[in-house]
């Protein structure tokens, strides 16, 4: 992989983090936490999740719309079901990315996640975005709302709802249960906050970034 | 009956195979083997049924879902339709001793419990007149090991929908090359975040990138394959 770019002298001092919309909420809530002002967070539509195959596309055209703007970007997202593609874009950019493949994993961390999900393969998991957004992106997006008869088809072959919470509040976990019911789950909420995306965000700008794990 | 109270018997045989390429579209069960009964009763053989009527209707579904003007769930509801015709199908396929094509063993590899996809690869092949032999889900090397053994397919078809499980078809193909069994079968891949390098790099022998492609590969493969060991 060749490097990212970096800041040199004479150059804007502004980091780019072009991420999925559905870590909007949770990439401003670090960056302000953090104090990470010199960071410009900018958001593809979080509707991506349901196609992954376009997901390559529409970042690399981000990208080079914005490269020449700023010292560093930076891609909030994981594989999300690219197949390994988006990585082959963000290499011939010279651009990284959020660890692991998803953002049920970056959120989690790697090890706890995958000791998660091999205890029990049958899981479906919710984050908060996906919480507030559960009736958009998964009932009515999975055609549930018009064919409630295919709800075996979808989720005949799972067993639990794990909520991984990253800043819990009483209506989500509501919300998160209401889901597990809809679906026939079990439900268990796991508060797993934000994970791996604050000391990647601390690093931009600031020193050299680690390879990205794949 | 259809919505508007068309009376399906009223057709002659090609508007009523027409009518069921609709009703499949359209996902309307009842209609399809309805539509199926009444081609038998008129004397059509199963297999006419099964090619005209419904693998036919589900290829042009497959045409509009490769283009993007049907969805998933669209596709199910056409997927659960054809299933009510393959059932009354099925066992007169079976007395009319018809050979297959040939068989299939199939399955979604460990770690992975999606089944869509695979569920239409399965039926679009037993469409085109395979034997398909399905192992289910959360499928390990051993267990795709002992299918193969007891089945003796000529196909290994594996499935995954996840980044994190898709790799898991190298360890199944390198365990049958470790094996020496690896030239004994023809193994398809797919599955939604795999592409032709990901089969290619794997030492898969096609990467099918929905069901009708898959019926189609398998089809030509299997072809290509009894025709070189003719050549011989």
């Amino acid at each position: 992989m060749t490097s990212p770019l970096r800041s040199e002298p004479g150059r804007t001092g502004r980091v780019l983090v072009l991420a999925c919309g559905a870590l909007a909420r949770e990439l401003s809530i670090v960056s302000a936490q953090s104090g990470l002002d010199h960071l410009d967070l900018q958001y593809l539509p979080a509707g991506l999740h349901n196609t992954p195959r376009l997901i390559p596309a529409a970042v690399e055209e981000r990208l080079v719309a914005a490269r020449d703007q700023y010292d560093e970007i930076f891609v909030g997202y994981g594989d999300c079901g690219t197949g390994g593609l988006l990585d082959t874009v963000l290499e011939r950019h010279g651009v990284q990315r959020l660890p692991g493949s998803h953002c049920y994993e970056f959120f989690t961390g790697s090890a706890a996640f995958a000791e998660l999900h091999d205890a029990e393969p049958t899981t479906f998991y919710l984050t908060d975005f996906l919480v507030r957004q559960f009736d958009r992106l998964v009932w009515r997006g999975l055609g549930l709302d018009r064919w409630p008869q295919l709800l075996g088809d979808y989720f005949g072959n799972y067993t639990r709802l794990v909520y991984l919470s990253q800043f819990p509040t009483p209506r989500l976990l509501a919300e998160a249960e209401q889901a597990a019911d809809q679906l026939g789950l079990r439900f268990e909420h796991l508060p797993v906050g934000t994970g791996d995306v604050e000391p990647v965000l601390l690093q931009l700008g600031r020193r050299p970034l680690q390879a990205v794990p794949t | 009956m259809s919505d508007d109270d068309l009376d399906l018997s009223s057709l002659d045989d090609a508007e009523l195979v027409e009518q069921m390429h609709e009703d499949l579209y359209d996902g309307m069960a009842d209609e399809i083997i309805e539509g199926t009964q009444i081609l038998l009763e008129r004397g059509w053989g199963p297999q006419r049924v099964l090619n005209e009527a419904l693998v036919e209707g589900m290829r042009i579904v497959g045409v509009d879902f490769r283009d993007g003007i049907l969805f998933v769930p669209e596709v199910l509801l056409s997927a659960n339709a054809m299933k009510g015709g393959m059932a009354l199908l099925r066992p007169l396929l079976a007395e009319t001793g018809v050979k297959q094509v040939g068989k299939v063993v199939i399955g979604t590899v460990k770690g992975d419990i999606h089944d869509i996809g695979k569920n239409l690869v399965a039926m679009m092949l037993e469409g085109a007149g395979f034997e398909v032999v399905d192992i289910g889900i959360n499928i390990d090397v051993q267990a795709y090991l002992a299918a193969l053994e007891e089945h003796q397919p000529d196909i290994l078809g594996m499935s995954a929908l996840l980044t994190t499980t898709m790799p898991y078809m190298k360890v199944v193909i390198d365990e049958l090359t470790a094996r020496g069994l690896r030239d004994r079968y023809i193994v398809l891949v797919g599955g939604a975040p795999l592409n032709e390098e990901f089969g290619a790099a794997i030492g898969a022998d096609a990467y099918c990138r929905d069901a009708a492609v898959a019926a189609e590969t398998a089809q030509t493969l299997i072809r290509a394959r009894r025709d070189l060991a003719t050549a011989v």
